[in-house]
C-alpha cells in the first residue's frame, strides 16, 4: 500500500519503513510483503516492540522521524488511502451481527487525504522551510500516549504470549494474552494479533469481540481524529 | 523483552533491551540510569526496578519479560529509540542507519 507514496516521497529524502505486527511473523505478513514488493525496509515485529517503544495502539499508525533522528510526529492513524472498507455494503443474506460489524466498519474516522497531504508537505520541507506538521520535542513527547504501570506490565505479558506461542504452547500463552488485554484494553493490537491467533474460536477463548470491544471504547475512538 | 534466566550477563541485557551496561550505570541514548552491576552481570529484578519497567515471571516456563519503561508518557523524549528488527528476508535492520533521511515509520498487520 505504501510503495506507491514511496516511489513519489523518496527523491525528496523520505524513506519509508513498513512494521508488521504479527506474532506469527513471516508465516503471516510474508505473502502480504511478497505480494507488495517493496522497495522500502519491511520489518517484523513478533513480540509488538514498537508498542512500548513509541506508543503505538493500533494498525496503521504512523511515526515520523526528521534526519537528526528526532521523532516530529508520534503515533496516529496512517492511512495512505482510502479503505476499501469503507465502501463495503452487507450482502442481502447477511446475519444481523454481520450487519452490525460491517456498520461498525464504515462508521470508522479515516482521514487518508489529510495524512497524505502532511507528509508530502512534510517530505518537501527543506533548511529554512519548517514544515507545520512537524511539531517540537515537548509537543511530541506531551501528545505521546500516557505510560501508566499496567500498560507497561501488558506490554510484558504480550511479549510472554507470543514467546510461548512462538514456542507452540498457544494455550500457556493465551493466559498472558488475556492479562494484556486486561491491562490495556485499548490496545487493539495486543488484542487482535491474540485473537487472530485463536482462530474461530477467537470468541469462546477471549470472552468478547472486536464488535464488543469497539462499541465499547467507542467507535469514534477506534481511530483517534488526526491533530494535524 | 524475554529472558530465560533471572541474572544475565551484561552483553545479553544489552542485545535484548538496547541498555548497555557502562561505569556511570544503564545507559541507552543520552540516558544513563544509576545501576551497580555484579561482576559484569545483570540481575533482572534490580534493572527492572532502576529502569522503571515492570519485570513479569512465567514460572511454569522459566521466562521472564520486561515491561515498557513505566511513568510519564511512552515517549520520554522525542529522540528516536533504536528499532532493531528483522526484515522479511531475515536480514537485520536499525532504524538508525537511515539517519540522514526522513523517515515514516508505519505499523501494520496482516491480522
Amino acid at each position: 500500500m505504501w510503495q506507491e507514496l514511496r516511489t513519489e516521497l523518496r527523491p525528496r529524502g523520505l524513506e519509508i519503513v513498513t512494521v508488521a505486527l504479527d506474532a506469527r511473523g513471516r508465516e503471516t505478513a510474508g505473502p502480504w510483503i511478497s505480494k507488495a514488493a517493496p522497495y522500502h525496509p519491511s520489518l517484523i515485529d513478533e513480540a509488538h516492540v514498537v508498542d512500548a517503544l513509541f506508543g503505538v495502539v493500533n494498525v496503521p499508525s504512523g511515526i515520523w522521524i526528521d534526519e537528526k533522528g528526532i521523532i516530529v510526529r508520534p503515533p496516529e492513524p496512517a492511512h495512505p488511502r482510502r479503505p476499501t472498507f469503507l465502501d463495503r455494503v452487507a450482502p442481502p443474506d447477511a446475519s444481523p451481527a454481520e450487519r452490525e460489524r460491517i456498520g461498525l466498519v464504515k462508521a470508522l474516522h479515516v482521514e487518508a487525504e489529510r495524512y497524505v497531504a502532511a507528509l508530502r508537505d512534510w517530505a518537501s520541507s527543506e533548511n529554512g522551510r519548517k514544515s507545520p506538521y512537524a511539531l517540537s520535542a515537548d509537543e511530541v513527547v506531551r501528545r505521546s500516549r500516557p505510560r501508566p504501570i499496567e500498560e507497561a506490565t501488558a506490554a510484558a505479558h504480550f511479549a510472554l504470549g507470543q514467546a510461548l506461542h512462538s514456542r507452540g504452547d498457544l494455550a500457556a500463552g493465551i493466559e498472558h494474552f488475556r492479562e494484556a488485554h486486561r491491562l490495556h484494553p485499548t490496545n487493539w493490537t495486543y488484542r487482535r494479533d491474540a485473537w487472530s491467533l485463536a482462530g474461530a474460536d477467537r470468541e469462546s477463548v477471549y470472552g468478547t469481540s472486536w464488535v464488543d470491544e469497539v462499541k465499547r471504547e467507542g467507535v469514534e475512538n477506534y481511530y483517534p481524529r488526526l491533530r494535524l | 523483552m524475554i529472558f530465560t534466566e533471572p541474572r544475565v550477563l551484561a552483553d545479553e541485557f544489552e542485545r535484548v533491551t538496547g541498555w548497555r551496561l557502562r561505569p556511570e550505570g544503564l545507559c541507552r541514548g543520552d540516558r544513563c540510569v544509576p545501576f551497580r552491576s555484579d561482576h559484569g552481570m545483570v540481575e533482572l529484578a534490580a534493572a527492572a526496578a532502576a529502569l522503571t519497567m515492570p519485570l513479569v515471571h512465567d514460572d511454569a516456563h522459566a521466562l521472564w519479560a520486561l515491561g515498557a519503561e513505566a511513568g510519564g508518557r511512552a515517549l520520554r523524549s522525542a529522540i528516536a529509540p533504536e528499532l532493531e528488527l528483522p526484515d522479511f528476508r531475515g536480514g537485520s535492520f536499525r532504524l538508525s542507519s537511515l539517519r540522514g533521511m526522513k523517515v515514516l515509520l508505519v505499523a501494520w498487520a496482516s491480522w
